[in-house]
Order: C-alpha cells, then structure tokens, then sequence
C-alpha cells in the first residue's frame, strides 16, 4: 500500500461560542476564541490516500482528480468564508479544529473513489491541528 | 466519539535545552567514537520541538477533545517548565544515569504527560532538530500511526 498526500491551505474566520453556555461560562471555557466578531486563520489542510498504483498508470489516483475535489468540496466551501455563519455543515456545531477535520473527513470520504481516504490532518495554526482516521486504520496500515 | 472515526488533536510545543551525549559505562575513547561531538565535555543545545497527540471524545458542548488552556497549563507543569532553558543532563533526575538522547527525552516527556486527566495521550514527537525527530507510543499499539 502507498500513501499519498496532498496540501491545501484556506483561509476563514470563526469564532466559539454556545448558545447554551452563558456569557460568563462562554468567556472561561473558549477565552479570546469567544470574541463576538470572531477571528481568523489560514488553514492547512492535508489529505492522504491509501492505495496500490495503478500498474499502467503508476498511480493511486491522478492527483489533478484529488485537486480538483479538495477545490470543490474544501475551497469552494471555506475558504474566505466565515466557518459559522457560512458553512452548512458546521451549523450547530463549535468549528474547532477537531470538528473542521470531521466534516472534511466526511465530505471528501465519499467522493474519493480510486484509493481510500487514510488520513486528514486539519492545521488551524503551525501549532495546532486535528488528526482523522478511521477506526481500526492504523493496524491496517502496519501490515 | 462517532465509532467510524477516530480524532486525534495535536500540539506542539517549544523548549531549548543543553545536553550531552556520554555514559561513564563507556572508555573516553569509546565515548568520543559512539557520540562524536555530542560527547564534547561541555556539552551543546537544541531548540527542541514537542509534538503532543491526544484523543478521546469531542465534547459537543465545546467541540473539543480537551481544553487547550488545560493542556497547556499540564504541559508547561510537567514538561516545559523542567526541560527549558535547561541542562537535561545536569538539572532533570531521570538523565542523571540515563544518556540524554532524544530516544530517551521521548520517554520521559511520555512518562510525564501520560497523566495528563482529561484525554488519552496517544504519543508524543520530539524534533531535536529540523532534521531529525523522534516518536514514542507508550504500550500503545495503535499510537504510531503512518
């Protein structure tokens, strides 16, 4: 098996908060990340795909094909655009890093078809990021 | 934590520190020809680079697998404020008889952040340089992933 990776970066803006939490509570637990009008981040993002090359092709998969789907699924959706108030699939939810990685996780899962989604690592800062596999993947990699 | 997915959260973290490479269970010579350099008596520094995964449930009330500040405050209570700006040979206890490798580091900062409460430490990665880097699981056989 050979992985592959492909790095994109984005840049959008957001901010925690929860409606359920009250000011003070919102202030303690999420800090400077709960400034009302919300902040911003240039994102990196880095998707790795497990497969065996093509033999005619020598490829997991063309990564013009991955390029083309991180532009439409990740770009189009994120970048310069404010995670909470624009992006459907965060609604409800706080877009820590934790949670970016999983709905990146789930919307490039299915539209990967040559070679299987492995890995997403979400970068909010150089010193901070968010790890997605699935379940079990890792002593399926080691074999 | 949804069962299909596995989430990890990562951090890194910055110290300098001195060392020197040399065990008294080694001749001069011996020494010199196993370190090289790094067995020069006084000893040189890095500017290390810490890499902490964690995982466990992402809280839906906050979206997160533990609260960086927590994290942050653990990791500058029992890692940062011992090894920065220090002598790892001369000022931590556990390389008094123990080679002050990066190999060795690993598994003391992993000793000293397996108790961190409120996620599970899954590994740790030590970059001694920007050139070399050093990773360690514990007894966690699913903790070095590719």
């Amino acid at each position: 098996m050979v992985l592959i990776t492909r790095k994109i970066e984005f840049s959008a803006s957001h901010l925690y908060h929860n409606p359920n939490f009250s000011a003070e509570e919102n202030r303690r637990v999420f800090g400077k990340c709960n400034n009302p009008h919300g902040h911003g981040h240039n994102y990196t993002l880095e998707v790795t795909v497990a497969g065996e090359p093509d033999p005619v092709t020598g490829m997991v998969l063309d990564l013009k094909e991955l390029k083309e789907i991180l532009e439409r699924e990740v770009m189009q959706r994120m970048d310069h655009r404010h995670l909470n108030y624009e992006v459907p699939e965060l609604a409800g939810q706080i877009p820590t890093c934790e949670n970016i990685a999983q709905v990146l996780w789930r919307l490039l899962d299915p539209k990967i078809t040559r070679g299987r989604l492995h890995h997403v690592r979400l970068y909010e800062s150089p010193d901070l990021f968010a790890d997605c596999y699935r379940n079990g993947a890792a002593a399926a990699g080691k074999q | 934590m949804s069962s299909a997915l596995k989430v990890e959260l990562g951090r890194r973290y910055r110290f300098s520190a001195s060392h020197r490479l040399h065990t008294a269970h080694l001749s001069k010579e011996e020494n010199n020809r196993v370190f090289g350099k790094c067995s020069n008596p006084y000893g040189h520094g890095h500017n290390y680079v810490l890499e902490v995964s964690l995982s466990g449930d992402v809280d839906p009330a906050t979206g997160m697998i533990a609260n960086l500040a927590d994290l942050d405050a653990f990791v500058t209570d029992h890692v940062l404020e011992d090894f920065d700006h220090k002598s790892l040979n001369e000022d931590i206890p556990a390389f008094r008889d123990r080679v002050p490798t990066t190999e060795n580091v690993c598994i003391e900062i992993f000793r000293r952040l397996k108790s961190f409460p409120k996620a599970r430490l899954e590994r740790i990665r030590v970059a001694e340089t920007g050139k070399n880097s050093f990773e360690y699981a514990g007894d966690n056989p699913e903790g070095n992933r590719p």
